[in-house]
């Protein structure tokens, strides 16, 4: 459906707009940075927790552009006018959830090049954090997403936005820091969990939201 | 064929029945002004014809394509007025043509580079309206379409819509001021 694509370019183009994509990015590898200072220049120390700083990062990171998700939309009437043409809440979601994911996603994978070297990890820890950020960014932008559409009525949000998406982040976390040779396989299977709700419950968000 | 129809719809909001036993017919170059004081329901009641809002009570019936002007303009700000038209007449289906035509029914074709933001209420309103107009819907539904508007884009307004009426559409609208076309009027 042409206006599923249409909607996916306008809110990717809409999220590089201002710079606005960049920010997680800048903030990932500041945070990549800020790291060796407070660990100490522990070369040993900073390999062995390094994936685990990056992946708390990386959730950070992707907090930063949810607010602006799908409150402004609601408030300009962007998403009445794409629901009067016939577009279904869950398929404004599932647009939005696409573009959110390809504005951060691969760029966080990009940046962890820099940031792995900033922490000394080695090859194979680099390999399994990028596979890891591949199957469990789109979680992020999951959560992200539906947490979005459930606050986008509420006055002041941006700080429940964290309270509620943190503490619902920690299996993506613990199984994307996680070494066991499990960890992958049920990183992917939250993921696609989360991936696979996120559009419904945003959807039904965004029809409660106009009632 | 467009058509709106109610049978006797109710609307509750917030906890207060604003309005019950509407009912309306709409048939092809037929035209409602919708009347009544602040919180009477007119946006509920638009909103309710575009399908956004479902009635407490009774049947809204629409045929055809439709088109909401509400008070949000729909805009993205930060692009050209012509981008930003454009998004939505390519959901429509419409191309740049039809965009550009309706930006001069309007008087803001050489607005069209200028970016939405920086556009005053008056022609606001109006870009909402040549959104209307570039989307080919044959069902109008326009709340407060004169507000904010200056005499010549009043008389504007008016040729529009009796354009459209003359072409076979229906159009629904709400207002507080006299849109300078000769309509049905319903008071809530």
């Amino acid at each position: 459906m042409s206006g599923f694509g249409h909607l996916v370019r306008r809110d990717l183009g809409h999220a590089f707009a201002h710079g606005g994509a960049w920010l997680p990015l800048v903030f990932y590898l500041l945070v990549a940075a800020l790291f060796p200072f407070v660990i100490g220049p522990d070369a040993a120390l900073l390999a062995r927790v390094g994936g685990g700083a990056l992946w708390t990062a990386a959730l950070l990171a992707a907090l930063l552009p949810v607010e602006r998700l799908v409150r402004p939309d609601i408030g300009s009437g962007v998403i009445d006018q794409l629901a009067i043409r016939g577009l279904s809440d869950e398929g404004i979601a599932a647009a939005k959830l696409i573009a959110h994911w390809l504005s951060f996603g691969p760029l966080l994978m990009i940046a962890t090049l820099p940031a792995a070297a900033l922490l000394n990890l080695d090859g194979a820890t680099l390999t399994r954090l990028e596979i890891g950020l591949l199957l469990g960014t789109p979680g992020l932008a999951a959560l992200g997403l539906a947490v979005a559409a459930l606050t986008a009525s509420l006055r002041g949000a941006g700080a429940l936005i964290g309270l509620v998406m943190l503490p619902l982040a920690v299996p993506l976390l613990i199984f994307g820091a996680g070494s066991g040779p499990g960890a992958l396989k049920l990183l992917a299977a939250t993921s696609l969990l989360f991936v696979a709700g996120a559009p419904f419950v945003a959807g039904a968000a965004l029809r409660a939201g106009r009632s | 064929m467009t058509r709106l129809a109610f049978d006797q719809v109710a609307c509750f909001r917030g906890g207060r029945l604003l309005f019950e036993g509407l009912t309306l017919a709409l048939k092809p170059g037929e035209g409602m002004l919708v009347t009544g004081a602040n919180g009477t329901g007119k946006s509920s009641l638009l909103r309710m014809a575009a399908g956004l809002l479902a009635p407490a009570a009774g049947r809204v019936e629409r045929v055809g394509a439709v088109a909401l002007s509400a008070e949000a303009a729909a805009l993205d700000e930060d692009k050209a007025l012509f981008a930003a038209l454009r998004f939505w007449a390519q959901l429509d289906g419409r191309d740049d043509e039809a965009v550009a035509l309706a930006l001069a029914a309007v008087g803001l074709a050489q607005l069209a580079q200028v970016p939405v933001r920086l556009l005053s209420t008056g022609q606001r309103r109006r870009a909402t309206l040549a959104r209307v107009i570039a989307s080919g819907a044959g069902l109008w539904l326009l709340d407060e379409p004169a507000s904010g508007l200056d005499a010549r884009a009043l008389g504007e307004l008016s040729a529009v819509m009796a354009g459209h009426l003359a072409a076979g559409g229906v159009i629904l609208a709400a207002s507080h001021q006299p849109l300078g076309i000769e309509m049905r009027e319903l008071a809530l």
